[in-house]
This record gives structure tokens, C-alpha cells and sequence, in this order.
């Protein structure tokens, strides 16, 4: 019966000797391997070697200060919102009177953690944010622990450090070329 | 006929050749891990050390701190005695291969060979044989119907394969007309007379020869003993820890032995071309002595002979990479109805040539 006019009709034909003999399909199969041998390989060496990110990669989270070093962060609470995964719990608190260089605003986030194995880095977080604090970072990823605890980023591990130098201390260390060509790159 | 040389001299040459099997077997593993890798456009292992050349050390180490597992209702001498056998077979076999011709040391002769005897070709081919029975032996103690069909599938493979095998070299030894490995390789060498490698003269039974080493050693696309989607592991599946070690290391061990064997018959051995005109050269234009000249052309051939050894080490592994499996029944087909009356013509070849006063 036949369905469609595309269909083929194969014949079975007897193999030559040459197939019979299997000799030449071996010294084929044999040149295939060997062109593989002198490939490029795929392989990325990876602590040595790190493969390019993309420079819309989003990465670890990162909670920014604003130009004076204070936190942007006013625990609106949008991003916990925002978030498909419900990775983001946060404590709001008000700032005291004295705290007006570590804090933008009068609300602030007494703790901000968020659960980088629940994490689907989407994004939304960033997008949410009325006040630019956090953003996902193109150049660390999130590395491997041994114990699930260690992967619910707190305040410590996520708020920007003052000095600009200290940033890469988290996530994946990148070496100083490599930090350096990639903020060339991302500009 | 030179005299034998100093059995303190044998017993050196026989530890240097079983240190060497064992350390090109432990490189083997790692050489297969990497041409593996090279071959699928993968690095391979280069982790440990550099270019991971540590590999086979912390594989020794995995494999002695592993757990000694003897499986409910095994024979446990036997058990311990499979992998120990195959091991010593395949060690035992490497003790007649002429690695290089002889040194010359203020008139003593040295033989770069363990033992020269003038059945050597047999001696390998009798160990060789016997090493089938450390895997049978292993796949039987094993209690296991996996171990135990794997144990009767390399037997039955390595005896109708070594029919084959055997009528090969019986080809060779029609025109060399001994035994001795190292006669086999000095005939295809003489001085001051144009001589060609067995390969010329035996391009038929090489190729037999070839085919048939593979299916002796267990080696893709004769694998079957260890078919994992069949067998779980074959012979070893219940081989755990070193035990496990020493099968597969008396692979490797194998493997070297038979490159050398190939290399011997067929290839030359520790012979070079235009060896006797480099040695010539230095002893005219160099003012050499005879002797140091004639050691220094030993000492290359055997550079030679491990050249052509571990040329055969990376096609069994090339090889290994690009074929698949054969089934059990084509395997067999191909032994016995195939390699075997293509034996047998090849013996009949070289007999009407001989006559005919070709080669």
C-alpha cells in the first residue's frame, strides 16, 4: 500500500567482493578516525581555561551600592515578588539615625538571602528592581559546594564590597586578564 | 654457532624485559585513555601530573585501596588463581623475543634477548595458549553464568583462532625454516645481500596473522569475552580490586607481546634498513672500531624493533576505536570458514612459490 508519493523503493542488492571482504570499509573507517585524531578538540580545559561568556550571561547575583558606597537595596520586596523559582527572602528594617552612609534609603534589608540551588538566573529579579541594586553578573557563576546550606547566599557573600578591587573575591575567581578582557568586552 | 652467554647476563636481560613489559602495559593504559580521547576529538585524562602522565599511578592506587569482594559460592583458590595465571602467562611469553641483536663488550657477546632458544616461536605460542585458562578458570570460579559464558566464549575464540594463527606462521616457518625468533629475524637481514622483511613474502598470511592476534588478545572487534551489553563484564564481571587489575593489565601485557611477535615475524625485528652500510660507513669514514660500530647499530635496532612495537600498540588501539564488535556467529564464521581455508591457500601459495624459487 502506498501512503505517499515520497516514498523510496530500496533494493537489497548482493555486495560486491569489495564489501564482502570488509577490508576497505575498515581502511575508511580507519582514515575517519585518524582525520578525528588531528581535529581541533572540543575539550575546554576548565579551571585553566574558561570558556567566554556571553556578555548578556547571568550570572551571581550581585547587590550594588550606589556612587557614595551605600546599599541601593530598600527591601521592596519586588524581586521576591518577581521571582519564578521564589529563591529571594529578605527582613526589612529602618535605618537609625548614624546609618546614613551605609544605607540609601530609610528601609533597608536587615538580611537579603537568596537560594542559588532554587535560582533559575531568569533574570526577573534585575528587571524588578526600582532601585538598580541587583543585578546578575556577567562574569561569575555560582560554584559548586559540598553542602546545600552553603549554596543560600547571604548579605555577606552578595553585597557589593566598598573598595571595587575586592569584587571577583566571590563566585569564580577569574585571573586579572581574564577579568580585564572581559570588562573590555561587556564595556 | 656463538657460544650462550652468561646465565647472570640472561637473568639481567629477563628482568629488564618483564620491568619493560609491566611499565609499557601500565603506559598502555594511559596511551588508550588518551588516543580514546584523540580519536573522539575529546584531551583524555591530563589531570594527574603533566599531561597527565601520573594517570596510570593513581589508577594502581584506586585499584589496590579498592574493596577485595569474593562473590557467595565461589571457588576461592581458583578465584584468586584466574587473574594470577593470565598474568603470569602473558609475562612468561615475552622471555624468548630477540628485543636486539649482540652486544660486544672486549670480546664478550651479550644477547639482547632473555632466552635463545631454537623453539622460540612455540614457547610463545604454548604460553600464549595458556593464558586462555586464566580466564576460564576465572569465569568459572566467578559463579556467575555471566563470568562463565564469557569464560567459554574466549575459549572457544582463542582455539579456533589459533588454528588459523598457527597454519599463518606455518607460512613463515616454511621460508625461514626454523623456529629460533632470532634466526627468523637475522634472515631477514643478511649482509652484503638484498634481503626483504617477511611482510613482502607474506602479505596474505600477515594479514591472517594480524586478524588473528586480535581475537587472541580479546581486543575490539573480537572482544566478546568482556561484551558489556551482553555479559555485564564477561570473565571478570565479578572480579573487583587488583584481581580485576591483573586481567586487564595481562591485556595490555598481551598486546606488547604480540606487536613484538608481529614485529619479529614479520617486520624485521631489530633490523633497519641500510643497517649495514650505516655500520660500514662508521667503521670507513668515521675510523670506528668493528665492534663499538656493531653496537651502536644493536642498540638502534632495538630503538627499532620498540619503534615497530609500539607502532602495532597504537593500531590495536586505533583499531579499537573505529570498529564495532563483531556477533558472536560472524565471529566464528569468519574464523573457521574465512581465515582458515585463506590459511591453508596461503600455505599452498608459499609452497608452490618456494618451489617455483620466487621467495
Amino acid at each position: 500500500m502506498q501512503l505517499t508519493n515520497r516514498a523510496k523503493k530500496l533494493e537489497k542488492k548482493p555486495m560486491t567482493l569489495a564489501e564482502r571482504a570488509y577490508l576497505p570499509a575498515i581502511f575508511q573507517g580507519l582514515s575517519i578516525t585518524m582525520r578525528h585524531f588531528f581535529m581541533k578538540k572540543a575539550t575546554v580545559r576548565y579551571p585553566e581555561e574558561v570558556r567566554p561568556f556571553s556578555n548578556t550571561f547571568r550570572g551571581l547575583h550581585v547587590l550594588k551600592r550606589d556612587e557614595q558606597g551605600r546599599e541601593r537595596c530598600t527591601a521592596c520586596g519586588l524581586c521576591a515578588v518577581a521571582c519564578p523559582a521564589e529563591a529571594i527572602t529578605m527582613v526589612a528594617g529602618e535605618r537609625k539615625k548614624g546609618e546614613e552612609g551605609l544605607y540609601r534609603e530609610e528601609k533597608y534589608a536587615i538580611s537579603y538571602e537568596i537560594n542559588m540551588l532554587r535560582c533559575i538566573f531568569c533574570g526577573l529579579c534585575e528587571e524588578a528592581c526600582p532601585k538598580a541594586a541587583v543585578y546578575l553578573q556577567p562574569d561569575k557563576m555560582a560554584p559548586p559546594r559540598y553542602e546545600r546550606d552553603e549554596f543560600i547566599y547571604g548579605k555577606d557573600r552578595l553585597v557589593e564590597p566598598v573598595s571595587p578591587d575586592e569584587r571577583s573575591v566571590r563566585g569564580i575567581q577569574l585571573t586579572a586578564d581574564q577579568a580585564t578582557t572581559l570588562r573590555a568586552r561587556i564595556g | 654457532m656463538i657460544e650462550l652467554p652468561a646465565l647472570g647476563w640472561q637473568s639481567i636481560v629477563i628482568f629488564v624485559v618483564f620491568a619493560l613489559s609491566l611499565l609499557i602495559a601500565t603506559y598502555c593504559t594511559y596511551a588508550e585513555r588518551v588516543i580514546a580521547a584523540f580519536l573522539q576529538d575529546r584531551v583524555g585524562p591530563d589531570r594527574a601530573g603533566p599531561y597527565g602522565l601520573a594517570q596510570p599511578l593513581a589508577d594502581a592506587v584506586k585499584m589496590f585501596t579498592k574493596e577485595e569482594f569474593f562473590p557467595g559460592g565461589a571457588n576461592k583458590a581458583l578465584f584468586v588463581f584466574g587473574p594470577c595465571l593470565a598474568m603470569i602467562t602473558a609475562l612468561m611469553s615475552s622471555a624468548v623475543i630477540p628485543f636486539g641483536n649482540i652486544m660486544n663488550f672486549g670480546n664478550n657477546l651479550f644477547f639482547l634477548q632473555g632466552i635463545e632458544v631454537n623453539i622460540g616461536m612455540l614457547w610463545v605460542f604454548g604460553v600464549v595458549s595458556l593464558g586462555v585458562y586464566g580466564v576460564m578458570i576465572g569465569g568459572w570460579a566467578s559463579n556467575n553464568k555471566f563470568s562463565l559464558l564469557g569464560a567459554i566464549r574466549a575459549a572457544s575464540q582463542n582455539i579456533s583462532y589459533e588454528l588459523a594463527m598457527g597454519m599463518a606462521l606455518i607460512a613463515v616457518l616454511m621460508i625461514s625454516g626454523t623456529l629460533s625468533l632470532r634466526d627468523i629475524t637475522l634472515q631477514q637481514s643478511v649482509a652484503g645481500e638484498w634481503h626483504v622483511w617477511n611482510i613482502v613474502k607474506q602479505p596474505l598470511g600477515f594479514i591472517i596473522f594480524l586478524v588473528c592476534a586480535f581475537a587472541e588478545t580479546n581486543r575490539t572487534p573480537f572482544d566478546l569475552p568482556e561484551c558489556e551489553t551482553e555479559l555485564v563484564g564477561g570473565y571478570h564481571t565479578e572480579y573487583s580490586s587488583m584481581k580485576l587489575g591483573l586481567y586487564l593489565f595481562s591485556e595490555y601485557v598481551n598486546i606488547f607481546v604480540v606487536s613484538a611477535v608481529m614485529s619479529v615475524l614479520y617486520f624485521g625485528g631489530f633490523n633497519f634498513p641500510f643497517q649495514y652500510e650505516l655500520r660500514d660507513w662508521f667503521v670507513s669514514s668515521q675510523g670506528w672500531e668493528l665492534a663499538s660500530a656493531q653496537n651502536l647499530i644493536t642498540l638502534l635496532g632495538t630503538v627499532g624493533l620498540f619503534l615497530k612495537i609500539f607502532a602495532f600498540i597504537f593500531f590495536f588501539m586505533w583499531i579499537r576505536w573505529t570498529l564495532p564488535r563483531f556477533r558472536y556467529d560472524q565471529l566464528m564464521r569468519l574464523g573457521w570458514t574465512i581465515l582458515i581455508p585463506l590459511a591453508v591457500f596461503n600455505i599452498v601459495l608459499t609452497g608452490g612459490l618456494i618451489l617455483a624459487g620466487v621467495i
